[in-house]
């Protein structure tokens, strides 16, 4: 099982379902990001695992890539959340509707 | 090969089961510090795999670096969730679940029908080229800083971008202070007026 690719694809999807599942179910701000970077897991899992069954150096250079962009990503959404915070008191993504048409 | 196999099921478990938590718990503290299980028993399998470079950065950036901002910034805004305010939406929930579960299945299904490439079409580095060359780290800074440098300085470039416009983003303005509250990112110099009330005020007020 543990050097067979298919298993760490399917704890990969797991991981990935799971964080969409909170992107769309959640309201509080801070855990959708959360999800985001559960979702973020799933992937880096997957990548990992078709560079090394693989045997290529390409899925570990994907990885780096998604943690960089994973860590940027981050920054900027908590930025953004901290931002918010001085508008609106409760960091509710229902209630942040102000650019809905 | 059977220590790799329980090792394997249990980071994967356990990894699933704190991604439940982290999605399905109610505080946001408790959920970031499910994410940190996620991410040491993603780290696990990342050993079990014989990566050792991606578990090494995986422990770093992911749980020394993001999970921590991630709870500093709840702290830092002190979000706690209310009592009898919901914390999933109700009126998605109808189709969040349905749409997880049928990315579950296509994902699963896509799984199901990958399969390594065959020998030949396989890249130059498996597990005898990598322990020639002295481990993963060795193996991966040789493709990194040769094959891809562009990405590489691109990332610092994204980097540096990223932190100034957090910068930019989270800097204090004026006009942005709700007028009956205090700033709660600036507020930490101490209790209010009225928390002091009745004895003498120890924190200098602004």
């Amino acid at each position: 099982m543990a050097d067979s690719l298919n298993a760490y694809l399917y704890v990969g999807a797991i991981l990935f379902a799971l964080g969409m599942l909170g992107v769309l179910v959640r309201r509080s701000l801070i855990v959708v990001l959360l999800s985001v970077e559960l979702m973020l897991q799933g992937v880096n899992l997957t990548m990992g695992a078709f560079g090394v069954f693989n045997e290529d150096m390409g899925g570990y250079m994907l990885t780096l890539a998604s943690l960089t962009i994973a860590a940027s990503e981050s920054v900027v959404g908590l930025a953004i959340l901290v931002a918010v915070s001085r508008k609106v008191r409760e960091l509710y993504t229902d209630r942040m509707d102000g650019m809905k048409w | 090969m059977l220590l790799a196999d329980i090792t394997f099921v249990y980071m994967a478990v356990i990894a699933v089961l704190a991604a439940l938590a982290t999605v399905l718990v109610r505080s946001p503290v408790r959920s970031a510090l499910s994410l940190v299980v996620v991410v040491f028993h993603v780290a696990g399998l990342f050993v079990v795999m014989d990566a050792m470079f991606l578990t090494v950065i995986q422990v770093m950036v992911y749980a020394g670096a993001i999970i921590v901002l991630f709870l500093f910034t709840i702290m830092l805004l002190d979000l706690r969730h209310e009592a009898g305010e919901p914390y999933l939406h109700k009126n998605q929930l109808w189709l969040g679940i349905p749409l997880a579960i049928l990315l579950l299945v296509e994902a699963g299904w896509i799984a199901l029908n990958t399969a390594p490439l065959s020998e030949s079409m396989r890249g130059a580095y498996d597990a005898a080229a990598i322990a020639e060359l002295g481990g993963t780290g060795q193996a991966l800074a040789e493709v990194l800083f040769n094959e891809y440098l562009l990405p590489f300085e691109l990332a610092g470039v994204l980097l540096l971008a990223s932190s100034v416009g957090a910068l930019l983003l989270a800097r204090r303005r004026d006009e942005d202070a709700l007028p009956d509250a205090p700033d709660p990112v600036d507020d930490v110099t101490g209790p209010s007026d009225e928390q002091t009330k009745g004895g003498a005020a120890i924190w200098p007020t602004r």
